[in-house]
């Protein structure tokens, strides 16, 4: 029995329209026209527990929608979701209780509280059993290497910092699913991997349920094993990443390093992606060349120091599936 | 100091029309504020009313003339510098004063523009929609008693044209020493809570000076306040007619100078200040 | 935890916060009283100049100031999270993470910040009640201050129930939220006059639209054990306060259908 279930979920917002400059500013005031925005146009899918999805599309394709309807915050406008047997929207205190929910650039740790604080206030909202509590507190201070922190005001707290207390804050109550909206946005490099590492180690050793919609590609290739892509309010794909990236590009990548600057390359079936000082960046079907070819052809005519041989970078494939399926930002 | 630059009106007028635009937008603020403000004047009115009915002959102005104070009040309501402009509490809180120093603009000069493209926007639109109201609609429901009157004469009327101008520019000027003092000691509400009493006792907002007991009239009279309310409404219904009119007008434009040349030295000294410390 | 100790904690958060600057909460304390305070100015004024309105001398007068100012101070000090819900909480889209918590939004927000400044009204309301007292005089024994008590706790549930009313206004427009002024400051403003100096059709208004009246007036008659002069029976002055509540609680439903269309619409 999946833990979540999502069928048919659509939302219609109404939004009212505004004509800019100073006329339009009077005229507003005195009639007001709207529109319709289909945020969501049918979106089905399931997840068992343990597993961790991630959800990723262009702005505005209906990831925080779903996200927001999931946990409770929103109703549809038709649709049926189930989340451990309840239904997010009418049961509203249970279902939160066994959630854990993290807005990335956003805390819910009180501004001017100093972070251990917060978390004991959470806890008492949440009616942690004490001895629990404590234990997991301090389980969590560990993992996420908040110790230095704890003492300090959330508002001294770099983003990293407070994206680390965050998801501390939201893990107190030991949810048994775990939402993720853009974690890992406005991070630092150090921070992002380290906030990656925590949530691997949180689904793959707590068994914690995740869901996770993100922009960063990285987070999807460090994480994900399925990926559902959303586009205008649809469901584009819902498959392991691999069938995604086998799904828009047969090619591969040739890095190659040369002793001088890289020479004219002309040959069939083989596209220059990009062009160094040094250096050349290679697009070809190894169906159509078999790698070893390639590199043996091209060394045979050049001065040739390295190579390298990789799929797509991961932003190109989801940008040309974007485009494949006309998805691109709402 | 800065490179002496030919005088362009452009930027001050475009900081004008920005914050003007801006607030225009706030459509149902503004008939809310009205409606508010409808009520506020209502009360006091009310309360008017019972004391005048009790020993009206005590009253140092008719209850007609206590009315349209009130209504000149709530319409006019915007212009009062009874907090400090709330933009510069922000820039302060978020640390964009310094910015100010970055354009090549006289910044006494944009910020009174500012303020007064703020203070004007709130002001109009419901100065307009009370004049509607309590002087167009009362009197055609019969409630001419309670209406907003026009200015008593023609005299009073022409007096009333410099009477508004000054007593927006003072507000202005009071409104600017407060909100230097505010991005001086980043201290909006510290700053607030003193201005409001003040502000609204002595302009003669909460109640006509003269109301007050009689021994302090003569002070009450020459502060720099009474320019902001009692003066200039006292003008439109001709209770302050003639030498006495000129008199008030001359107070208007007096602590006017006095507190623009008071807010032009205090803004320059704190701008050198913030160029010291870097800002 | 349960409500009550929850909410506990949250006064004491929010305490302990402010009494982190403890020059800064004095000052806009004071700067409150003040700013409440020239209200009574006015009245002093106006009684000073024009003698006694409505058959009720300064001090009496000064007992319906003082106790409407108590309600509505302790129904301020109550309220901060209603009060700027729209600016703070549906704007923001932080009224998500309230909703997102296991708790009763109404718990939560009541406990948002307890402001200390705001006792600036309730200390000049206490100033006054001790003007009032005096001037009078008013004998306060066990019965008086029982009705004194009853209409201050009708009136803090009628004021609340206000500012439920302002906050879940916020739900359909963040921007008209000024209009509840009306009710809250203007309701103070009408009702620090005993009421019956006003017209036929306002106090009724007060009585059965906004019940001040039930709050502010009649309870005050029965205090000053003088017969109403608008001709209510004695017996039900002590009764009114009632009204406070079943405001309070059609205030609370009203929040209810807020929250139902939050959920449809969203942030």
């Amino acid at each position: 029995m999946p833990q979540i279930i999502v069928e048919a979920l659509a939302k219609t917002y109404r939004v009212a329209e505004r004509a800019p400059g100073l006329a339009g500013a009077l005229r507003g005031l005195v009639r007001r026209r709207w529109r319709e925005v289909h945020a969501l146009a049918g979106v089905s899918f399931s997840l068992e527990a343990g597993e961790l999805l991630a959800f990723i599309g262009p702005n505005g394709a209906g990831k925080s929608t779903t996200v927001k309807i999931l946990s409770g915050i929103l109703r549809p406008t038709s649709g049926r979701v189930e989340v451990d047997g309840l239904v997010p929207w009418e049961d509203r205190v249970r279902h939160v209780a066994r959630i854990g929910v993290v807005f990335g650039q956003r805390s819910q740790l009180w501004w001017d509280l100093p972070v251990i604080d917060g978390f004991d206030l959470l806890a008492d909202i949440y009616r942690v059993e004490p001895a629990h509590y404590r234990r997991r507190r301090d389980e969590l201070v560990a993992m996420l290497r908040l110790e230095p922190l704890l003492d300090q005001p959330v508002r001294q707290l770099s983003l990293g910092q407070r994206m680390r207390a965050e998801f501390a804050a939201a893990l107190l109550h030991d949810p048994s699913i775990l939402f993720l909206d853009e974690p890992t946005i406005g991070l630092d490099a150090p921070s992002k991997l380290a906030v990656r590492e925590f949530v691997r180690r949180l689904n793959r050793e707590q068994g914690v349920t995740v869901l996770l919609t993100t922009h960063d590609m990285h987070d999807v290739e460090a994480l994900a094993e399925r990926v559902i892509v959303i586009g205008h309010g649809r469901v584009l794909t819902d498959a392991p990443f691999e069938v995604l990236r086998a799904g828009v590009f047969t090619e591969r990548r040739l890095y190659v390093d040369f002793a001088g600057p890289p020479p004219d390359l002309e040959m069939e079936g083989v596209a220059v992606r990009a062009r160094g000082e040094r250096s050349l960046e290679l697009a070809f079907d190894p169906a159509k060349i078999p790698t070893p070819k390639l590199i043996a052809a091209i060394a045979a005519k050049h001065a040739v120091e390295d190579v390298h041989v990789d799929e797509p970078p991961i932003e190109e494939v989801i940008a040309r599936f974007y485009e494949l399926h006309d998805a691109r930002e709402a | 100091m800065q490179a002496a630059r030919p005088f362009s009106p452009r930027p001050y007028l475009a900081a004008f029309r920005a914050r003007f635009q801006l607030m225009l937008q706030y459509r149902t603020a503004a008939l809310m504020g009205f409606a508010t403000q409808c009520w506020w004047g209502a009360i006091r009115i009310m309360v008017f009313a019972a004391f005048y009915g009790v020993n009206a002959a005590a009253a140092p102005i008719s209850l007609a003339d206590a009315v349209t104070y009130v209504w000149l009040g709530q319409a006019l309501l915007a212009l009062l510098p009874w907090i400090a402009d709330p933009e510069i509490g922000q820039a302060v809180r978020t640390g964009g004063v310094g910015y100010d120093r970055l354009r090549p603009l006289d910044a006494y000069g944009y910020w009174y523009a500012r303020t007064l493209g703020w203070m004007l926007a709130r002001a109009v639109p419901r100065a307009a929609l009370m004049l509607l109201a309590a002087g167009i609609v009362l009197p055609l429901l019969g409630l001419g008693d309670w209406a907003w009157r026009p200015p008593s004469g023609l005299e009073a009327a022409l007096l009333f044209v410099p009477a508004f101008v000054l007593m927006t520019a003072l507000g202005v000027a009071v409104m600017m020493l407060a909100n230097i003092v505010v991005a001086a000691s980043l201290n909006e509400r510290g700053v607030n809570a003193v201005l409001t009493p003040l502000v609204v006792v002595f302009s003669g907002s909460l109640l006509p000076l003269d109301f007050y007991p009689d021994a302090l009239r003569p002070y009450l009279h020459l502060q720099p306040f009474a320019g902001l309310v009692d003066i200039p409404f006292r003008i439109y219904f001709a209770d302050l007619k003639g030498a006495a009119a000129l008199q008030g007008l001359a107070l208007q434009a007096g602590w006017t100078l006095v507190l623009v040349a008071l807010g032009r030295l205090a803004m320059e000294r704190m701008m050198r200040r913030l160029e010291m410390q870097g800002g | 935890m349960n409500a009550l100790a929850l909410y506990g904690r949250y006064v004491a958060t929010s305490l302990r916060a402010q009494a982190q600057y403890p020059a800064a909460t004095l000052m806009l304390t004071a700067g409150h009283f003040a700013a409440t305070a020239i209200e009574f100015l006015g009245v002093f004024a106006l009684f000073n100049r024009f003698g006694a309105v409505g058959g009720w001398s300064l001090g009496e007068a000064a007992l319906f100031y003082a106790l409407v100012n108590i309600m509505f101070a302790i129904a301020d000090l109550l309220t901060r999270g209603f009060d700027v819900f729209g600016t703070d909480f549906v704007r923001t889209g932080a009224f998500d993470r309230i909703l997102l918590r296991p708790r009763s939004t109404v718990l939560q927000l009541i406990g948002h910040e307890v402001r200390l400044s705001r006792l600036g009204r309730l200390l000049q309301a206490f100033a006054v009640l001790v003007l009032a007292t005096s001037l009078v005089p008013i004998a306060w024994d066990a019965a008086t201050v029982a009705i004194a008590v009853w209409a201050v706790a009708g009136g803090v549930a009628l004021f609340a129930g206000l500012l439920v009313l302002q906050a879940t206004l916020a739900f359909w427009t963040v921007e008209s939220l000024e209009i509840m002024n009306v009710l809250t400051y203007g309701g103070v403003q009408a009702a620090q006059y005993p009421l019956n100096i006003y017209a036929a059709w306002f106090r009724k208004v007060l009585t059965f639209g906004v019940p001040l009246a039930c709050v502010a007036y009649y309870p005050v008659v029965a205090i000053l054990k003088r017969p109403d002069p608008l001709g209510a029976p004695d017996w039900l002055l002590p009764l009114t306060p009632l009204a406070g509540f079943a405001f309070l609680a059609l205030a609370l439903l009203a929040w209810r259908a807020g929250m139902a269309r939050y959920s449809s619409t969203g942030s």
